[in-house]
């Protein structure tokens, strides 16, 4: 026994000391717990993959460890089971190891702040149900996981609760969940139902001795249940509207939970379901062309917005999609590469915007920044390379995984291959125009001004001009940095996911990867040329195309048709049919009859009947009337 | 005519009715003879009645008593087990409310005894008659329950509205049973069952009418939609506690009975499943849509009731063994959940219920950060969140529902449970994400009665979350009698 | 000869009248007899069933019946009491302070 579960457990401990003690406990106390766990639970993932071989070349097979038996009746056996193969150990380095480094950045961008241990308490919940999620070795266990990070970063978003629009956004994240969880959760009764099992040893058992052919509709609805499911935590089109939102969290948060690692659920959830899709290539193709169409979709909204973290929210959902498009194209191990890459850069991203908002006194529009290079040179140098990388400037992390995944496209549709290009070339020209703003030209920022905009972030400790941050901060920028650049170099990840997800035999054709290339750097030059050689000419094109730039900076306007064509009509409709026709009108016309009406009309009387213990009584006999002939005339006794 | 004494093992099954009906007969003549300063002995005494019957009731061995009027089975022990906690639960958290009131009247306990022997009879029921008794029993202890303040105006409407329709539905019910005896000649259920199977059963039209009105009556215990119409005006005006009782104790209580119905009348049940699938998916969309328009926290978990009442029918309308086990399943999660909301809910009303607006719960987390925390455990269990009982009872009901190929039932309950975690979602954004408001009085610590049942409710709730086995193993084997 | 299909049209028509009376009847009281019409209904029919079926069950049910319609009358009538010593009225109409 390699005792796994000690990987959640730690944080899971941290997560009490400081939840329950961490009123009386003094900052460095709160620090070393919340942090210290996270770091114990990274060492053991360590020990135990060194255990297993992992880094050297052993694995092959994934190794189980048996706890209990959770639930064991003639409905259904359900053990707690942690399981680790190749796949668990690429997610397990990135949850525990980023996880730490943002731990230890938060320390510093939260020293600030209101409700510290309550903060890493939440942090360290996070992690512990993010492990649970990536350890399960059933369905259950992954719901559980699945469902408690999604718990957690409700928590995290809403803890700037003082502002209305944080409490929205939480809102808004718990509920769009709901509804992938609810796809999610048919999923796993239908595995439940056709396998008589959750255990995914057994159910992918299963699957493979199944021809491909007999089984289509099943595993088509499973997929694609499991795809809803993905598309809500993963925030694909149509459910990724909670993400950009979900901003209104602490950076820390957004960098942890919304860029690299909770919102990578579903990409790892695909992917660990694999067996299961590979039996419908129907479900395949439409992963595929969801992933597609959010990555392009989410750049073109990235490209207008002025909000730093905004800019960076619509650059995960979009790069999320790339993942999603490595999946459905059959690349497996490519999407998971690129979650690993991802996690490094946007990680990075986030933090740096942080550092940036921190340098600014809470500052988040980009519009009043600018000239950031002379005041946070090592923010600055961090985040190029993010942006670098990001971009796809060959040789760095971001474009390995790219290339990978846009020449598993080509080969199965090129048209896909074109889409994604574009995509790039937005991603590096948004991404470049984010880091311009900053970091060039001159600052635009008020001195001495305190935060406005949405004013969450709110540093009050008015610094007049902008200020590099702390050593915790800026050291998990560095190593981050490192990872960036080169992090695809120590961490191979197709080849070590072999095992699981077989290469493409054959050599790619060389020209796709030149083309993917220029298209990034194309779009980086542009970006420079736009907003630092010539900076009016982004106005003067965004005056020129009013109509698409108005569209896109709205975001096409899909929350307002969330809002008019889902949430209102819901809670409208309910207010009109439920409460007041049904209940106040619908009885009262027909007990009362005309004769309500005549006696003096207006919403007062009606008012006072619909409480009237004859009209309810009238719902008992209708009910009662309904019921009975029914049944009467399908006896043939009526 | 030979007189046949029943025999002294039948006496013990029947003996949580017997402790509680004479702990009743007790309280009442203490009330009389004692004098003022006493009151406070009549708690304990109830608390003590009810942990005796817990014990006989889990103890009595298994078999029919009284001529095979009663029959103890798995699911009967279950149940009474049930509704016997609940009564204690319900004790547990009034103490504070009645002293509050200043009415701490022995009456109160007595009438919870005399309920809880009703509910125990209707679950262990095995003639038409006992369940027509016991039903008779719980409710008209529960009518006068709800108007237990009776110089509250809130109380005298609910207490009325509650006695006009549950008599009205009963008496549906009562004519059902008629016709029931009439068409098979006897009230005996097994006896039914045997003529119901057998070749000279009667048509299946005239059963199947007997069993439909027979099903109102029980529908209207359970808050099923169309019945339903009762539920938000009586949890609203009733005493807290009571509203807790009510939407835990008699409808665990009919639910069984229903269960025992679908049982012992077979094919004339399964006529009914098309009715039961109406009401299940009318019970959980009425019941969820309209919750999203309150503002008053008891009416509120009233349409959560309805809701929940039609999640459980889900299962029944499974009609299947393991369809029974989510009931019994689910019904203990829901009881402990709902028992503990509404203790929450007594606790931040203060006296004369004046507390009870959504409102009111703004920024519970900063005031009393405990009970803030145990309500929403509670309300996250009624979500359905994964780790609370909630959960598997949702997920225990929906497998057995989709095991009998109610696939759309399925699909439209969980729409349903997605839809419901809005509102109860703005309760907890309003504990933890809002400052109190301005009229916020200061909330003393709950008394330690109130605090006991609160806790114990939050356990409850998370054991069958972790650990479900243990009920759902129980509940499994007494479902396979 | 009256047999017992008389008895059962009996019954049946005194169900419908209490169910009317019940939906028509603005005072309390009368409601509750309506109630009780209805329940006589049942007794009835027992009663009928149980002399076609030359049996005892059905009358000793009615009997229960009898008792229990007693207990629950008494307590409506209480019920009814303590609310008319607050609002002052018997007219089901008034009574409708909880609502929606």
């Amino acid at each position: 026994m390699l005792q796994l579960w000690l990987i959640p457990v730690l944080p899971l401990v941290g997560f009490l000391l400081n939840g329950l003690l961490g009123r009386r406990l003094s900052k460095p106390v709160v620090n070393v717990i919340a942090c210290g766990s996270v770091l114990l639970s990274f060492l053991w993932v360590l020990k135990s993959l060194n255990a297993l071989g992992v880094f050297s070349g052993g694995l092959e097979e994934a190794y189980k460890e048996h706890y209990f038996t959770w639930i064991q009746s003639g409905m259904l056996n359900i053990s707690v089971d942690f399981a680790v193969d190749r796949l668990t150990a690429v997610m397990l380095m990135i949850v525990t190891g980023i996880g730490f480094l943002i731990h230890v950045y938060a320390t510093g961008y939260m020293a600030h702040e209101g409700g510290y241990y309550r903060f890493f308490a939440y942090l360290n919940l996070f992690m512990f149900f993010m492990l649970v999620l990536v350890l399960g070795a059933n369905f259950l266990l992954l719901f559980i996981g699945w469902e408690g990070v999604g718990l957690c970063s409700y928590l995290l978003i809403g803890f700037y609760f003082l502002e209305k629009f944080a409490t929205d956004a939480a809102n808004k994240a718990f509920i769009v969940n709901r509804i992938g969880d609810f796809g999610f959760s048919l999923a796993v009764f239908l595995v439940v139902i056709h396998f008589g099992t959750l255990d995914f040893t057994a159910v992918f058992e299963k699957v493979n001795a199944m021809p491909v052919e007999s089984a289509a509709g099943w595993m088509t609805a499973i997929s694609l249940l499991l795809l809803v499911g993905a598309t809500g935590k993963s925030a694909q089109i149509p459910l990724y509207v909670w993400l950009p939102d979900a901003m209104a969290g602490p950076t820390p948060v957004s960098a942890l939970i919304h860029a690299a690692t909770m919102v990578t659920a579903g990409v790892y959830m695909v992917a660990r379901s694999a067996p299961i899709f590979l039996h419908s290539a129907h479900a395949l193709d439409i992963v595929a062309i969801v992933g597609l169409a959010t990555a392009f979709f989410a750049a073109t909204i990235g490209l207008a917005q002025t909000d730093i973290k905004k800019v960076y929210a619509y650059s995960t959902v979009s790069q999320l999609g790339y993942m999603f498009v490595g999946l459905g194209v059959g690349a497996f191990s490519a999407g998971i590469f690129h979650v690993m890459t991802h996690a490094f850069f946007k990680a990075l991203l986030f933090l740096g915007a942080g550092s940036v908002i921190h340098a600014c006194s809470g500052e988040q529009d980009m519009r009043f920044m600018g000239g950031l290079r002379k005041y946070t040179p090592i923010t600055m140098y961090t985040l190029a390379a993010a942006t670098l990388a990001i971009a796809g400037f060959p040789g760095l992390s971001g474009a390995a995984s790219k290339d990978l995944i846009l020449e598993a496209a080509y080969e199965h549709a090129p048209w896909m291959y074109w889409v994604g290009v574009v995509t790039a070339g937005m991603t590096a020209f948004y991404v470049g125009r984010a880091f311009c703003m900053t970091f060039f030209g001159e600052y635009r920022g008020k001195p001495a001004a305190k935060a406005h905009g949405h004013g969450h972030d709110d540093h009050a400790h008015g610094h007049g001009t902008p200020h590099e941050s702390p050593a915790s901060m800026w050291i998990p920028l560095v190593v981050l940095a490192v990872l960036s650049l080169a992090g695809h170099r120590f961490f191979p990840i197709p080849a070590f996911l072999e095992p699981i997800f077989p290469l493409h035999e054959g050599e790619p054709e060389h020209w796709l990867e030149y083309v993917a290339t220029a298209f990034g750097l194309g779009g980086l030059a542009l970006a420079y040329l736009f907003y630092v050689v010539s900076p009016g000419l982004p106005d003067s094109i965004a005056s020129t195309f009013r109509g698409p730039y108005r569209l896109i900076y709205n975001k096409y306007f899909v929350d307002e048709l969330y809002d008019s064509a889902v949430i209102t009509p819901t809670i409208e409709g309910s207010r009109a049919l439920l409460w007041r026709v049904v209940d106040a009108r619908g009885i009262d016309g027909l007990v009362n009859g005309v004769g309500t009406t005549a006696r003096g009309v207006g919403a007062v009387l009606r008012r006072m009947q619909s409480g009237s213990i004859r009209s309810y009584a009238a719902w008992v006999v209708l009910g009662s009337i309904a019921i009975v002939a029914y049944i009467g005339f399908r006896g043939g006794v009526l | 005519m030979p007189v046949s004494f029943p025999a002294g093992v039948e006496y013990l099954r029947i003996l949580p009715e017997i402790i509680l009906t004479l702990a009743g007969v007790l309280i009442m003549l203490l009330e009389a003879v004692w004098s003022d300063q006493r009151r406070t002995v009549f708690a304990p005494i109830s608390l003590a009645a009810l942990a005796a019957a817990l014990w006989a009731a889990m103890a009595s061995s298994y078999g029919p008593a009284f001529s095979s009027m009663l029959a103890i089975g798995g699911s009967a022990t279950f149940f009474r087990a049930l509704v016997i906690v609940v009564g204690l639960l319900a004790v547990l958290a009034s103490s504070e409310y009645l002293t509050r009131e200043r009415a701490n009247g022995a009456e109160y306990y007595a009438l919870i005894l005399f309920s809880v022997v009703g509910q125990c009879v209707m679950v262990a029921a095995n003639d038409l008659l006992m369940v027509f008794v016991g039903l008779e029993i719980a409710s008209i202890a529960s009518y006068v329950l709800a108007g237990y303040l009776r110089d509250d105006p809130r109380n005298n409407e609910a207490a009325l509205k509650y006695f006009l329709l549950g008599s009205f539905a009963t008496a549906f019910l009562l004519y059902g049973v008629a016709w029931m005896y009439g068409l098979t000649g006897s009230t005996n259920l097994s006896i039914i069952r045997e003529v119901l199977l057998s070749s000279g059963a009667p048509s299946l039209g005239l059963t199947g009418v007997a069993a439909a009105l027979i099903f109102v009556g029980l529908a209207f215990k359970i808050s099923a939609a169309p019945f339903q119409i009762w539920a938000p005006d009586v949890y609203q005006g009733a005493p807290a506690p009571v509203s807790a009782f009510l939407s835990a104790g008699p409808k665990a209580a009919a639910f069984a009975v229903l269960v025992i119905f679908m049982v012992h009348f077979g094919a004339t049940a399964e006529q009914l499943q098309p009715v039961l699938w109406a009401c299940a998916l009318a019970s959980m969309v009425i019941g969820n849509f309209a919750a999203i328009q309150q503002s008053n926290i008891k009416r509120l978990l009233a349409y959560s009731s309805i809701a929940h009442a039609g999640y459980v029918l889900v299962a029944v309308t499974a009609n299947s063994e393991i369809g029974a086990a989510a009931v019994m399943f689910y019904m203990a999660a829901y009881a402990l959940t709902n028992i503990g909301a509404f203790a929450v809910v007594t606790h931040v009303a203060r006296k004369g219920e004046r507390f009870v607006s959504m409102s009111d719960f703004a920024g519970l987390s900063r005031r009393q950060p405990a009970m803030a925390a145990m309500l929403a455990l509670f309300l996250l269990s009624l979500i359905g969140v994964p780790l609370t009982g909630g959960f598997f009872g949702k997920f225990y009901i929906f497998k057995a529902a989709l095991d009998s190929h109610l696939v759309w039932l399925t699909v439209l309950g969980l729409l349903n449970s997605a839809v419901a975690a809005y509102y109860y979602l703005r309760v907890l954004v309003l504990m933890y994400f809002h400052e109190p408001g301005e009229g916020a009085e200061e909330l003393p610590a709950a008394g330690a009665s109130l605090q006991i049942a609160v806790y114990a409710c939050a356990i409850g709730t998370l054991v069958l979350g972790i650990l479900p086995d243990w009920v759902l193993d129980y509940a499994s084997k007494a479902a396979l009698k | 000869m009256i047999t017992s299909t008389h008895y059962l049209v009996l019954g049946g028509l005194l169900a419908l009248i209490g169910t009317l009376g019940v939906l028509t009847r603005r005072n309390v009281v009368v409601i509750l007899m309506s109630i009780e019409l209805i329940l006589n209904a049942a007794n009835l029919n027992l009663v009928a069933f149980a002399r076609e079926l030359n049996q005892i069950q059905g009358q000793v049910f009615a009997v229960f019946v009898i008792a229990i319609a007693v207990a629950e009358a008494s307590v409506g009538l209480g019920i009814l009491i303590a609310l008319f010593r607050n609002k002052e009225t018997v007219d089901a109409g008034e009574i409708d302070l909880l609502k929606w």
